[in-house]
């Protein structure tokens, strides 16, 4: 039973986080927007006019922008493929009885812990270097040329990091979510004939749906963000050829001190992310009802 | 299935699980071994597993020949000041929207949730304008600020369902006997959710320790963190991987073995309640 008292108090106590918050999602925002409307560069100084939806344009139809869109797509994309099918798969196989799960469960872990710039440089030198690297070693062990990854293909490299990064987590909330399988419904199918491959397609599967969407929605939200990879290795580089577009903003807005048209771009990125999230809080609202 | 068979199978998934658990784990493994290598065992073609020369010479290079300690220091700082900071404006709000429900309860924390989602690039402008003209640009209280701020949603959120686990009738029991509000919280539910204060003050340092959008943008040589002081270490000149190795060893041990505590909380704080 909540008192008066506790109602007001209840009240003032949430005040600070809500207040907080409130300041930075809004005062930021607004001032993006109001940036993202002006012709507003660091480095010239004048009197920041007014140009309408200029900015807008040109970082729209900038061929950087289209660029960076599809290889942010790629990049998301690609992640959420590699991290989903082994997440999954190493779900399965966490989930049987075996020896030293604990300790398995601790190494499949251990990758996202790794600091961003920690992980994205030891795969570039120690992994992915053509010439030092372990992987060329294995090429020429074998015979083989070596690739060079980050020429070659740098969207790809990343996609790599990035995926090593992000399988604990894809595998560790579908761990959670399999144990949560009903064991005797699949001893029923069991008992009723039914292979591996139908137990996994119609009792398995079904029963991550649910956690399935929930780790692409929250993947997607941090993957597209993905900054300090990109910046370590490649630079976004060569070219736009691995800049997704929060490099990109970056670059316009911190290299190119070009405030306007970083705002404009900081505006759509927030747009393409709320996308998302929509999807990703629908699917929070059903959870917190149930 | 019979016994026998079913040894078997374990047999077979445990070898699996071992194999592929280790490919997973090997690139930190054998960062580790090659922090105790020389510059030239590092980038050998034929590298050895154990049978090489064992140094400490990178560690003793890296700490004597970059302000390692600085950097060090700066992380801690920043981890664990925006973690404390953001647990005591937390834990009110947390408590206030898991005991005192309404109906604007369940909007209020997936708003909340929602700030989370906002991508940084969308107020970066404007937040490195702000700190360029407050002073703020690489100082730790920046940092500070920065982390807490991002981290306060999923912090706020944790301890909710942490405390959304506590029976409301121990509270009301509390209250029966004539305990304050003050009491209630201080001697009924503190200790009852200490272990869930404990795991999200854990996993909040983590975040903010590896965190590296603002740590990389907003500092420079005074207030930069561990994540900035490796990315460094992009542009060297010579053979170095051995002392990254070395550098990037000690920045990510202290977190790996809080991770491994923090294992539960992890599905919890990152899942926003999406899997249950």
């Amino acid at each position: 039973m909540a008192t008066t008292q506790s109602r007001t108090l209840a009240r003032v106590m949430l005040l600070p986080s809500v207040t907080l918050l409130l300041a930075w999602m809004i005062v930021p925002l607004c001032m993006t927007l109001y940036f993202s409307f002006l012709d507003y560069n660091l480095l010239i100084p004048g009197d920041n006019e007014f140009v309408g939806l200029l900015n807008y344009e040109f970082f729209l139809t900038d061929p950087a922008f289209v660029e960076s869109f599809f290889n942010t797509l790629l990049l998301v994309g690609g992640v959420l493929l590699i991290t989903l099918t082994c997440g999954i798969a190493l779900a399965i196989l966490l989930d049987q009885a075996i020896w030293g799960r604990n300790y398995v469960r601790i190494m499949v872990l251990a990758p996202f812990f790794v600091m961003p710039t920690v992980s994205a440089l030891v795969w570039k030198n120690m992994f992915m270097n053509p010439v030092n690297g372990l992987f060329a070693h294995l090429a020429n062990w074998f015979g083989v040329a070596p690739i060079d990854f980050f020429a070659e293909m740098p969207l790809l490299s990343i996609v790599l990091i990035v995926s090593w990064q992000w399988l604990p987590f894809a595998a560790l909330i579908l761990l959670t979510a399999i144990q949560s399988l009903d064991r005797e419904q699949l001893e029923a199918a069991e008992l009723d004939g039914a292979g591996p491959f139908s137990k996994f397609y119609y009792l398995v599967l079904p029963h991550l749906s649910r956690a399935i969407t929930a780790v692409i929605l929250i993947e997607t939200i941090f993957l597209l963000s993905i900054f300090a990879e990109i910046l370590v290795t490649t630079s976004g580089g060569p070219g736009y050829a691995s800049t997704n577009i929060t490099y990109l903003i970056y670059t316009q807005s911190l290299l190119q001190f070009d405030v306007g048209g970083g705002s404009a771009g900081g505006i759509v990125a927030v747009i393409i992310a709320n996308i998302v999230a929509i999807f990703l809080m629908r699917l929070i609202g059903k959870n917190l009802e149930s | 299935m019979n016994k026998q068979n079913s040894q078997a199978s374990k047999l077979i998934y445990t070898l699996l699980a071992w194999i592929i658990g280790g490919l997973i784990f090997f690139p930190i493994f054998w960062t580790l071994l090659t922090s105790f290598k020389t510059e030239a065992e590092a980038i050998s073609a034929s590298p050895s597993l154990f049978m090489f020369d064992w140094t400490l010479q990178n560690y003793i290079d890296v700490l004597a020949r970059s302000p390692y300690f600085d950097h060090f220091w700066n992380s801690v700082v920043i981890s664990f000041g925006s973690s404390l900071v953001g647990l005591l404006i937390a834990v009110p709000a947390a408590w206030s929207m898991a005991f005192v429900q309404n109906k604007r309860t369940k909007n209020l924390l997936m708003w909340m949730l929602s700030t989370k989602m906002l991508p940084p690039v969308g107020v970066l402008v404007p937040i490195y304008l702000l700190f360029r003209d407050f002073g703020l640009l690489d100082t730790q209280l920046g940092l500070v600020i920065v982390m807490t701020l991002i981290n306060l949603p999923i912090m706020v959120w944790m301890l909710y369902t942490y405390f959304k686990e506590i029976p409301n009738e121990i509270l009301e029991a509390a209250r029966m006997d004539g305990a304050s509000i003050g009491e209630e919280i201080f001697h009924v539910l503190l200790p009852i959710a200490l272990p869930g204060i404990a795991s999200t003050l854990l996993l909040n340092i983590i975040l903010a320790w590896n965190e590296a959008f603002w740590t990389l943008i907003l500092t420079a040589a005074n207030a930069a963190p561990l994540t900035a002081f490796i990315a460094s270490y992009s542009s060297p000149e010579g053979l170095f991987y051995a002392k990254l190795s070395a550098a990037s060893a000690m920045a990510i041990a202290p977190i790996l073995i809080l991770g491994w505590f923090s294992q539960k909380q992890l599905v919890r704080g990152l899942s926003f309640g999406a899997v249950k």
